[in-house]
């Protein structure tokens, strides 16, 4: 039935037609900031099937600029997948025959989820810039009470990469006994002064565009879209090594010849422009903001005078962290540091530097080695939780 | 199928130690103790295979290149410390050695040793740079940059004032064999030291 024409539109190993859905909260949730959300809404999505025993449900944090719809496709007409389908799907890293794998946008988010998009119920307007500032800690827990719904008391393994990373650090260390498996990749334990530093350059993008009022851009009928995109510009290079950069656009100008102006003239200027307008009309300047900021404020080892192993003394489960080569946003010695400190705490971590060109991206990309340990170590989940096709 | 020397290890292993295992490659090793022993610990590795296997069996395993040392490992953090068939390639075999045994009080090492009966036939009456079964390569491409011979080894411990509390052979399917145990220099194909520091 169902299956037949999906397999016919979609690839083999795709989890096909998905559909968001919505889980609302009605018990406040106190913030980190002091302040709490009264009521929230929290979309997601899940992929293959949870087995009776409730023990296969794996978790998926996504970064900066994801979302909930991290594999398969909303309409047949979607010419792209969801933003990590090159390792969720039917035989692929988490593979879901095996497993049943939730996304969920996270607060703040302008996908689905409460966020500044959203209406405040005390004075019915638009939280905008209102909207309460968030902490990965504030997430987990906002997770943890999707899971409750769902009725995962534990999750085989809690998988994210970059800032999705951060969100699987601090749930070993809030919700230790619900963790079965943690996957880290590309991801840091704190952010560095550079990378501070270029949130900060992207903040004050948006934060200068003229468009941007403050934030009540919604009230005012304005879209902070120059800003949006510059922000988008900026982080976009280092998502990039220098060497993926050089390969793909190299000096190429768009035309034959130098045009001596300021119109586009080479091919990594067009790749900038295009990828910051699209970005403009598809995210949400305050959401960015808050996103940027989330990142800047994780340091679980901040509480324990930078002793990051005494940080990560309350996890229970043994950890995956991966790194790639040229990604510079969150370079391998970050990994490194987080995996000494595992080790330091007589954690059970296992890690694995992909050789990979493409820079921070490498995370979101399909490459052999990295699928190998990807897959091997989720095979090795299924296998020890007894977890099979359901 | 475990490897000879890796089955004299076995043996020597105390239940429940805690081990550092380095160049650890699949994680045979690792697997069978835990399993078997209870140990636990972790498996240095920088072969892309060996590690992808590693993490399939549930063996933890670090990539790390052992040439820049053991830092992120604090003194006396393990019980035993196990390299096989590893010093030969590596930068500084004695500094290691110093760094095993900062780690652990205990170490046990095996390598290929340069002095048994085919390899000296092979020089000696050949002319060429022994190519056998432990040791594969051809010269300009061998990883083994440091080979040496159990006497050489022995001495080296002598040096520092390490207790060789135990050595042995591994000969594949003759290593019981009396001519290995009398003269092991000769005989061994395979060395295997089990060494603690001085006192």
């Amino acid at each position: 039935m169902d299956n037949d024409t999906r397999k016919s539109r979609f690839p083999d190993d795709s989890v096909g037609l998905v559909k968001p859905q919505i889980a609302h909260f009605d018990s406040p949730l106190a913030l980190a900031c002091g302040r709490s959300l009264p009521a929230y809404d929290l979309i997601y999505e899940t992929y293959g099937t949870l087995n009776e025993q409730r023990t296969n449900a794996v978790l998926i944090c996504h970064a900066l600029s994801g979302h909930h719809h991290a594999a398969g496709y909303h309409s047949s007409d979607d010419r792209k997948p969801g933003w990590w389908d090159a390792h969720i799907g039917p035989g692929k890293s988490i593979d879901t025959n095996r497993f049943f794998v939730v996304a969920v946008n996270n607060l703040g988010g302008c996908h689905g989820s409460t966020g500044p998009c959203a209406t405040d119920p005390e004075t019915g307007r638009q939280w905008g810039p209102d909207f309460p500032m968030m902490t990965v800690g504030d997430w987990v827990h906002s997770q943890a009470r999707l899971a409750d719904q769902l009725g995962i008391e534990r999750f085989a393994a809690i998988v994210g990469g970059s800032l999705g990373g951060m969100q699987v650090m601090q749930w070993t260390l809030a919700y230790p006994e619900r963790v079965a498996n943690a996957v880290i990749i590309a991801a840091t334990h704190k952010l560095s002064a550079q990378n501070i530093a270029f949130n900060e350059v992207a903040r004050q993008a948006i934060r200068s565009d003229p468009d941007f009022n403050d934030g009540w851009y919604a009230e005012h009928g304005t879209v902070p879209r120059r800003g949006l995109k510059l922000a988008r510009m900026v982080g976009h290079i280092t998502y990039l090594s220098e060497d993926a950069m050089g390969t793909k656009f190299g000096r190429d100008l768009r035309s034959d010849d130098l045009n001596f102006g300021y119109d586009v003239e080479f091919q990594v200027e067009s790749y900038l422009r295009y990828q910051g307008d699209a970005f403009s009309t598809a995210f949400d300047a305050n959401t960015y903001l808050l996103m940027t900021k989330v990142l800047d404020y994780f340091d679980p080892a901040a509480a324990h005078g930078g002793d990051l192993a005494a940080a990560l003394a309350p996890a229970r489960c043994p950890f995956l962290v991966v790194s790639f080569t040229t990604d510079w946003r969150f370079p391998p010695t970050r990994s490194q540091e987080l995996v000494d400190a595992l080790i330091h705490a007589g954690k059970r971590v296992s890690y694995a530097n992909i050789d990979s060109p493409h820079g921070h991206d490498a995370f979101l990309l399909p490459e052999p080695r990295y699928q190998a340990v990807f897959a091997g170590f989720m095979a090795r989940v299924a296998r020890d939780l007894g977890v099979h096709t359901p | 199928m475990m490897r000879a020397d890796l089955k004299v290890i076995y043996q020597w292993v105390p239940p429940g130690a805690r081990i550092l295992d380095l160049g650890c490659g699949d994680g045979t090793l690792l697997d069978v103790l835990a399993r078997d022993k209870q140990v636990t610990g972790y498996g240095l590795e920088i072969d892309p295979d060996g590690i992808t296997q590693c993490i399939q069996k549930g063996v933890n395993v670090i990539e790390q290149n052992l040439d820049q040392g053991l830092a992120n490992f604090g003194d006396d953090t393990c019980d035993l410390v196990i390299m096989t068939q590893a010093l030969q390639a590596l930068r500084r075999p004695d500094m290691m050695l110093d760094e095993m045994l900062r780690v652990a009080n205990e170490c046990i090492i095996t390598f290929p040793n340069f002095a048994y009966w085919r390899h000296r036939a092979y020089l000696g009456f050949r002319g060429y740079m022994p190519v056998s079964k432990s040791l594969p390569h051809a010269w300009y491409d061998t990883p083994n940059i440091h080979l040496s011979t159990f006497n050489d080894f022995e001495q080296l411990c002598q040096e520092k004032g390490l207790i060789i509390s135990d050595r042995a052979v591994g000969n594949g399917e003759h290593e019981g064999h009396w001519s290995s145990r009398l003269w092991p220099n000769l005989f061994g194909e395979t060395a295997i030291f089990r060494i603690s520091r001085g006192r």
